[in-house]
Parts: C-alpha cells; structure tokens; sequence
C-alpha cells in the first residue's frame, strides 16, 4: 500500500502547464529521486504535495485515503514534511525554539521547555541527527541549518520527507552526512521524496527513479537499470557532455592582479588574510574551498561590494580596489553572485527587468535617464532563447520562474554584458546537466575569447573540468595552487580541509611545487 | 520546445490585476460595512448617514467640488509617501515636509506681490517642492550615513516644522490684526478656483462646472500623479527607487547606490509633501496659518497604502478620503451622525489595507501562495 500517492495532478500557471496529469506514488521505506530540468514542474509538484499551492485537478491519497491539503498545516497532520532548499528558520531563536514553533508542548500558553528540549534531543539521537538544541539559527552553518529543518518535520510527525534540492548548498562532506541520515530514516521506516540535479546523488540514494520533462512523467527507472548518462539523455532527451572537453589556455595579459589583499567579515574579523594572485586574459582561475574560508569576503572585495582593509586589486591597468560596485562593472567586471535571491535577482521584477540590472543606464537599456522598454524587452527576448530560459515571456516575474530558469536569468545577464572579467561564484547552483554543459561551454567561450575567469565553487567536478589553473583557498589564505591536470578530486579535498596546513607564501615564487598529500592523491 | 513556448503568452495576466485592485476594494467595502455595523449598534441609521454621506460628497456640483478640494492635498501627500514607499521608505513625516512647503508659498507669494501670474505660479510651486525636499534631506542623510530611521527622524522634524509655523504667523510674518496668519496671497498668487475659468453663461449653461470652492489645483496634483508614474515606469530614477525598495542588496550588486536611492527618494517624497501645502496655501487659504493642514500628510500614508503604492491609484484612494472628510459634515447636519464616526470608517479601512492578508483570506478561502522556489 502507497503511502503517498499523486494522481493525474494537473496545474497550470499564466502560460504554463507546469503538471499535466502527473502519478506517482512512494511506498513505505522508500526514496524517490524526481528527476528533471530546469522548469519541468518538480517543485510544483511537491508544492502540491505539501499544500503549498492547489493542484487544478487531480487526486491526493495517503495510505490509499483520498485526501485535501489546502495548506502545509494539513499536509503536516498528515505526516507529510518538507524542506525547501530556502530554510524558514528564524534566524535569531535557537535550535530546539524553531523546532517546536507552532507546536510548543505545554499549557495555557506557557511552553515547556524541559519536555521540548529533551523531545529534539530524543529525535536527534535516534535518527543521529546531532545538533546542539540551544545553539542559536545564525550561529548555524547551512548543513546544520537544514538539519534543524530536517528535525523540524521528523517532529512534527512527518512519514514522507519531501527534500528539494538539498545538496545545492552543501559541501561534499555535508552531502554524505545527509544521505547517511536519510537512509537512517528510511531504515525507520520513513519514505523520501529528493529532488536533485545531481545525477550521482540520484543513482547513490535513490530506490526508484522519476524523471520530469515539461510538465509530465516521461519515464521511470532505478539506478540498477541506468547511469548518468542515461538519466541525463532521459531528462534532456539527447546525449549530454558531463565533462567538457576544452583545448589549453592560452595566458595573454594579466587581467585581474590581486596584491596582498587583507579583507574584514561582516563582524570585523579578518576573513582574508593577504592573498595575492592574478588571473590573465584567456585562462580559468578556479578558488576551490570550503564555504567559510574567506572566498565570499574575497569574491565581494573584487566586485566592488567590499573594501579590502589593505592590499591592492587591479584590473588591467587600473586600480579598482576602491572601487564600488557600479564603477567595477563599468570597468568591465561580470559577477554571479553565490546567491541568487540575495543578491543576483529582484524577485519582484519581471525578468525583463532582471536582464537590465547593472546595464540599466546605457543604452539600449537607457539614454539620459530615459529607459526603453521595447529595447529592454528586446534584449531580453535574445537573452532568453540564447540561454535557453523556460518562461511563457519576458513579463514573468521572476520570482515565478523555476529556480533553474533563475539562476539562467542571472548567468544571461552577466555573461551577456561581454565582461573583460567574469567574476562567477556557484555559477551552475541549481542548474540541471544540460544548462550545467551550456554555461560552462559559455565559461570557455568567453575564455576562448581572451577574458579572464575568476571562477569560485563548492563543486569539485566544476572546478575540475573547468579551470585551467586551481587555488585552495583555506582560513582566508591561499595554501595550494594547482596547475590543470595536476589536480584530482581526493587531493584537492585534502588541502581544502586544511591537509596542507594555513602556511603557504602567497607570493608567487613556489606555486608550482605540489607537496604529495599522504593518501591516495595521485592513482 | 517546451511546452510553454506553444501556449500563447498571458499579455498581463487578468487575474493578478483583479486581485491587485479587488483587495484594496474589499477592504472599502468591508470598512463601510461594519462602520454601519457600528453606527447600527449605536442606535444610528447606516443607510441614512451614507446617503447623506453621498449628497454631501458627490450629491451636487458644489459637494463635488469640496471633495476635490478635499482631495488635491491627500493626492500630492499620498504619491509623495507612494514614492518613498516604493523605495521601502516610510516618510511618515510628510506633514512637516508639507508645512515647509506651505510656508515657502506663503512667504515667496508675499514677496512676489506685483510679479504677473506666469512668474509667481511657476515660482511658488517650485520654491514649495525645494522647501519639503531640504526639509527630508536632512532625515535622509541620516538615514543614509548612519541609519537612523527615517519615522523617528522625519517625525522629529514634523514638530520643528509645525513648531516654526506656528511661532512665525505670530512673529516675523504676523499680518497686523488680533489674528495669527500671514496677510493674504495677492492675486497672482493664488491658484484660482475651477468655476471661476468660466464665463457665467457657460456656467449657466453647463451647471456641473459650478464646483464651488475646488480649485485649479487639483490639475496639478492630476499632473504630478501621471509624472510620478512615468518616472517610476520609465526612468533609471524610478527603476533604482524600486529596485533598491525590493531588494537592497541585488541593487547594490546591479551597482546602485543604496545611500544615494535612499537620499532621492526621500527628498522627491518630501518635494510631493511640499507641493501638498502650497496648493492648500495658495488654492484654499490664500494665507498661512498654524492651522492650514488638517493632517493632510498623516491621511496621505493611508492614501498610499490603500493605493498600493501606485501613482495613477493613489487618485481614486485620494478621492475616497477626501469624500470621506467633505460628506462627514453633511451627514451630521443630515442623518444627525457624529461626524466622528468618519474616522472610525477611515481607520477601519487603513486597518483592512494593512491587515491585507485578512482580505486575501475572505477574497479566496485558500491559502496565499507563498511559495519561495526551492532549486
Ligand atoms: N508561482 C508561479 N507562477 C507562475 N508560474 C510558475 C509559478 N511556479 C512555477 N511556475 C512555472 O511552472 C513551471 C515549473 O516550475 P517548477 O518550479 O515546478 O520547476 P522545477 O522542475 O522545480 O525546475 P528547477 O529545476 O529549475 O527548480 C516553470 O515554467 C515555472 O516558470
Ligand atoms: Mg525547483
């Protein structure tokens, strides 16, 4: 007997079919991995699930029962649980506070903190979710944050666990701890709906196998029956290249000159500490790391968002390290910030408005203050087809777009703007395997054509097939240089968690140099 | 390709729009029902008090025109806190910034005396706008360098602005006589009253023009309403006012500067405010006194919220306000109601527009979609 079973689910949106008679269903004590591209309606459909929004037509059942969710509330009473990959925690209380909000055991109003804590530390033991119950949400790395998410719904009673795009923001490490606890919980008898675009996260946790084009099942399989490739030719219907292939680089000039660099944090402590290296034209220079180690402090002080306490930062020949962020994009500077809906988008913008940011006073955006919006409209048109963003127009706003075609939207912008620089951090978050093999063929185009790269990322793969040459960056200093196909994954795992020690001369003379790392680096 | 690509695009999606304008109606609508809930338990007759609410608001030319009247300051204070809205500033200040912009059309028109209409009129207006943007600069420059918050600061300087107001109509710009106001506004500048562009004959033969004591400043406030439209559609002014309102921090990555969008915005809000008193000083008063301004600036939040924060709606809103406030007299005379309960209606439908998600709740009994895309 299914414990949660969708049938024929339609909804539609303004110009989009977004679920046309969608079935699936998720037995007891299994995982289901929904498979798709960008826009294929796999949120939606969970949303659906989970109550967020009310399908059209279509039948809900859990443990064979017919049933409505209007609303998360009632999805919840039904067991059913989710965690969005934006967490709803609130920042400012702690763990065990944000796990029982709205339902606090105790009396006439008064909460029990006693039972509460000792009932998270009791779920956390048995699912070996461990957490501090009192650390407070902002104190929190964002794998624990989704822990806390996750311990959230297995309090509230969830069967079903409902996970989109959990992994987007986790490190490696943070992605085997995830996988051992939902299997834990699946060994307990839950079940699990993962939304991914990661295919070997699909084949390592999934049992069985949904793949989604443009609104319907176009198939199902289990990792026992397929690989990557073939889940990536079922979801984009043609052969996908996971790893690009790329001819050498060829270093012109330097482009971007970093000297010594000395960077604050938001609490006034020194995230970077004097890193000096410089990308030329025509090459990929990659900042791998772990997230925390300096390299948004150090991503923002290039793109003007940031004024390094000391240190130099030149582009070409001018000196932009006070420069802000408007006169760093009229220098020529391109930058995809990590977080899309923090800094990359006004949601409440359509996505032709979108396009333009940044570009929003020159033409053929705008002249003397005076925008054009046939023009803008226009640009936005070519920026869609060329970046293959799915969206029934340019008016869409884009908080409506599929997180994927979001993220597009960004890339689109940056890279269309023909920057001498890109400045691209988690360039592919979210992306599915087809957009991931555009973006980094447009990556190399722009290359290619003599521009520099700055590329930072948490993916390894990514940085690996990309760049031409590899910084690790640890505690705000630069500890490893590799060059091309020098690198394997273990061995740049090894220094990123701090395998080399902090102790690196950043100045250039002994870059070349790889230390051999104890285990397993070369094969 | 995909399957949106064969649908024909939704060209501005309908039901978005019925739902953008249906909420602020259903809060009018709800308003005035249970203010008739009130009145009724009150031992009043609602449907009474309402009609003569009507014929004391549009039930003649002559109630018409003081609903206008009624309304031009509510629609240029309104767009001025729609403006700074839009850029997620509250300038609850705008009455000080409308008090400043009252007193430089005072004092200007004074000294003006025997300039032509053409010279003055342009003069005043402008004097008035510099007078309520200098008054918000100095909030927003506080705002912008070290953050202090623009409902404290704009506030503070609302009581200076009434404070130097009241101290200089009994002072410096004190009009001989046992009265507190300044002498009166000689002719040219003065907005002149609508019925008085008109011949007799043709207000005898079209008697819908006899619109009593509106003035022509009330087409200043319907050009201003389309001009702050425009610049918010279609100006890199507008578009960084409204990109900075929604997401400070992607406009700051889009290079605009956060401070300098903060300092615009409220100094274009605060010249809106400005202008709101100097059509009150030259179309009704002719004169200035401490108390000109029945809290046009406070009514026009309310404008604003009802409005939505867009410049062309902020006009009906600013016409259901100003009904509001010139049938309330009416329906005491009339319907023997206090005229009190106005405010109790007025407040209600504040209270609707902000509590808005109340609204969406009666409007569909469904559940907001408050999806934040995952992935
Ligand atoms: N609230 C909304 N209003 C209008 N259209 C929407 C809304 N939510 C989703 N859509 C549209 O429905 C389609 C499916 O979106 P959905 O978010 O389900 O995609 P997805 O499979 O999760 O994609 P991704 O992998 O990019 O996250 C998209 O075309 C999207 O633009
Ligand atoms: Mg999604």
């Amino acid at each position: 007997m299914p414990l949660l079973e969708l049938r024929e689910i339609t909804k539609a949106f303004p110009g989009v079919l977004a679920n046309d008679r969608v079935s699936m269903r998720l037995e007891r004590g299994e995982i289901v991995a929904l498979l798709g591209e960008n826009g294929a309606g796999k949120s939606t459909l969970m949303n659906v699930a989970y109550g967020l929004l009310t399908a059209d037509s279509g039948e809900i059942r859990v443990d064979d029962q017919p049933v409505k969710i209007k609303s998360p509330r009632q999805a919840i009473d039904l067991g059913i649980g989710m965690v969005h990959q934006h967490f709803m925690l609130v920042e400012p209380l702690t763990v065990t506070e944000n796990i029982v909000l709205g339902r606090e055991p105790g009396r006439y109003g008064i909460i029990d903190f006693a039972t509460a804590r000792q009932r998270v530390r009791e779920i956390s033991e048995r699912y070996g979710l461990k957490v501090d119950p009192d650390a407070k949400i902002m104190d929190l790395s964002v794998g624990m944050q989704q822990r806390v998410e996750i311990l959230k719904a297995l309090y509230q009673g969830a069967r079903v666990l409902i996970l989109d795009e959990p992994t987007a923001v986790l490190t490696p490490q943070e992605v085997t701890e995830l996988f051992r606890v939902v299997r834990s919980l699946v060994d307990e008898g839950l079940s699990a709906v993962f939304i991914t675009h990661k295919l070997e996260e699909v084949v390592a946790i999934a049992d069985r196998i949904l793949v989604m084009r443009d609104g319907a099942v176009v198939g199902e399989t289990t990792p026992g029956d397929t690989d990557e490739i073939g889940l990536a030719r079922m979801m984009v219907g043609r052969d996908v290249v996971l790893r690009i292939e790329k001819g050498a680089s060829t270093c012109g000039e330097a482009v971007l000159t970093v000297a010594d660099v000395h960077v604050l944090d938001d609490r006034s402590l020194e995230a970077v500490k004097g890193i000096s290296f410089s990308v030329c034209g025509g090459e990929i220079l990659a900042i791998a790391g772990v997230d925390g180690n300096g390299q948004r402090e150090l991503v923002e002080s290039i793109v003007g968002l940031r004024r390094p306490s000391s240190g130099t930062i030149t582009l070409k020949d001018k000196d932009i390290t006070r420069a802000n962020a408007r006169a760093s994009i009229e220098a020529g500077v391109s930058h995809i910030p990590e977080d899309r809906h923090r800094r990359g988008l006004v949601l409440e913008f359509d996505l032709a408005e979108n396009i333009i940011l940044g570009d929003h006073r020159t033409p053929p955006a705008a002249k003397n203050g005076i925008m054009h919006p046939k023009a803008i409209a226009e640009l936005a048109r070519k920026r869609i087809a060329d970046y293959d963003i799915r969206t029934p127009s340019e008016h869409v706003h884009a908080d409506n777009l599929s997180g994927g075609n979001q993220q597009k939207v960004v890339v689109a912008r940056e890279i269309g703007r023909d920057p001498d620089l890109l400045v691209a951090a988690q360039p592919t978050r979210g992306l599915d395997v087809g957009a991931i093999e555009f973006v980094h063929k447009q990556i190399i185009r722009e290359r290619d054509a003599g521009k520099a790269v700055l590329l930072v990322s948490l993916e390894l793969e990514e940085v690996l097939s990309l760049a031409d040459r590899i910084l690790v960056i640890y505690e705000g200093q630069i500890v490893k240089e590799f060059v091309d196909a020098d690198a394997d994954a273990e061995t740049l795992g090894y220094y990123m968690t701090g395998g080399g020690g902090s102790k690196f001369a950043s100045d250039g003379s002994n870059v070349q140099a790889i230390e051999t790392p104890p285990t397993g680096g070369n094969e | 390709m995909s399957a949106a690509e064969e649908r024909p695009a939704a060209p501005r999606d309908w039901a978005s729009i019925a739902q953008k304008v249906g909420t602020p109606i259903a809060s009018v609508v709800l308003a005035i029902l249970i203010g008739s809930l009130i009145m009724w338990i009150s031992g009043y007759d609602p449907v009474a008090a309402f009609a003569a609410l009507y014929q004391g608001a549009f039930g003649t030319p002559k109630a018409f025109g003081d609903t206008l009247l009624k309304s031009t300051p509510l629609i240029l204070a309104g767009l001025g806190l729609a403006y700074g809205f839009r850029a997620n500033l509250f300038n609850i200040g705008a009455e000080g910034q409308l008090f400043m912009g009252g007193l430089a059309a005072a004092w200007l028109g004074l000294m003006l005396a025997g300039q032509p209409w053409f010279v003055s009129l342009p003069l005043l207006i402008l004097a008035a706008m510099l007078a309520g943007a200098a008054w918000a600069f100095i909030p927003a420059i506080l705002k912008a360098r070290i953050g202090a918050h623009e409902v404290i600061t704009t506030m503070m300087f609302t009581y200076i602005a009434r404070y130097l107001v009241s101290w200089l109509v009994v002072g410096p710009l004190k009009s001989p006589g046992q009265i507190p106001q300044t002498g009166l506004l000689p002719v040219e500048s003065q907005l002149p009253r609508i019925q008085s562009l008109f011949s007799e004959a043709t207000l005898q033969a079209m008697p819908f023009l006899k619109l009593g004591r509106a003035h022509t400043g009330i087409f200043v406030a319907l050009i201003a309403a389309v001009i702050v439209w425009l610049v918010l559609k279609y100006t890199t002014l507008g578009y960084e006012n409204r990109a900075v309102g929604y997401n400070p921090f992607a406009a700051e990555t889009g290079g605009i500067s956060v401070q300098w969008t903060t300092v615009k915005a409220l100094c274009i809000s605060g010249a809106l405010a400005g202008l709101a008193g100097a059509v009150e000083v030259m179309g009704v008063h002719h004169r200035l006194f401490d108390q000109f301004s029945s809290g046009f600036g406070f009514t026009g939040i309310a404008v604003a919220l009802l409005a939505k924060n867009h410049p062309i709606a902020v006009v009906p809103a600013a016409l259901l306000f100003g009904a509001l406030s010139a049938g309330g007299g009416t329906m005491q005379l009339m319907a023997d109601v206090p005229q009190k309960i106005i405010l109790i209606v007025q407040a209600l439908v504040i209270f609707f527009v902000a509590a808005e998600g109340i609204i969406t709740y009666f409007i569909k009994q469904r559940q907001k979609e408050v999806t934040s895309h995952a992935g």
